[in-house]
């Protein structure tokens, strides 16, 4: 297994557990009607969907996928880091502004959730870039 | 990879960027508030990721990879037909699942399709869930 396939799974791990206690405690939000625990759902999801599920399937296409070339066989591993760094720069940056947003709008956390959204979004083109060609027909 | 599988997963692909395109502009919405409006693409942003990019990318992987009924052989991956079937109806359905934001009933009609969609698709590989080189 390819070392950034292995960091995308085991980023993807971590993100699995951030899900669940998030998950843990939208429970305890809604037994004792915390509001100071606002927008933690939207992160709840993306932590779930993005962190763990999606950044799974990017780390195992990249390792399984067929082959680019005889000399790159995987694309561009430049490419490849920049879709993690992208990916888990975005994700976090959300995960921290989108809570105060919510609770306590403010120009700060406004434009870091738009830094969030273009970073988020350049992690999907990356990838899509980088594996479109490792879609081959045999 | 079967031209099939290619299909699937560069099809997930497109949605995968339509996606988060879509959920890039409502979380800026959420940062700024420049077009309030944009947070009614939410239903069509989750279609396209959920159904769109990971539902379809797995439906052409497993196709690719499930084991086959002898290597060589004619139809070693089943009715390949009824499969190009299942990837019509099933992007014929999220399109149609995204036009509810105009067209109310769409949403019904396109989960139909994609329900039909995903019937067909589950009885074409059902026998190929099995050992490798073993019997169906």
């Amino acid at each position: 297994m390819p070392t950034l396939t292995r960091w995308f799974i085991k980023t993807s791990f971590v993100y699995l557990a951030l899900a669940l206690i998030a998950g843990l405690l939208l429970a305890i939000q809604s037994m004792f009607d915390l509001t100071a625990l606002g927008g933690l759902f939207p992160i709840y999801i993306h932590l779930l969907v993005f962190g763990w599920l999606t950044q799974l399937v990017f780390g195992v296409v990249f390792w399984m996928f067929p082959k680019y070339s005889t000399e790159k066989p995987r694309g561009s591993e430049f490419l490849g880091w920049w879709t993690y760094a992208l990916l888990n720069a975005g994700l976090l940056l959300r995960a921290i502004a989108e809570p105060i947003q919510s609770v306590q709008p403010n120009p700060i956390t406004g434009w870091t959730l738009v830094i969030s959204a273009v970073i988020q979004f350049l992690a999907g083109l990356t990838f899509v870039i980088n594996s479109w060609n490792r879609v081959r027909v045999k | 990879m079967p031209r099939l599988s290619a299909r699937f997963v560069r099809a997930s692909m497109i949605y995968l960027l339509a996606g988060f395109t879509l959920g890039a502009l409502m979380l800026a919405q959420d940062g700024i508030s420049y077009y309030p409006a944009i947070t009614a693409v939410l239903p069509v942003h989750i279609e396209f990721l959920l159904v769109g990019w990971l539902v379809q990318l797995a439906m052409g992987v497993a196709f690719w990879i499930f084991p086959r009924f002898g290597l060589g052989l004619p139809h070693s991956r089943g009715n390949e037909t009824l499969i190009w079937t299942s990837f019509l109806l099933l992007n014929a359905g999220i399109l149609t699942v995204a036009l509810e934001l105009w067209i109310p009933v769409a949403l019904l009609i396109g989960r139909v399709l994609e329900a039909g969609a995903v019937i067909i698709y589950a009885a074409s590989l059902w026998r190929r869930v099995k050992p490798h080189g073993g019997p169906a």
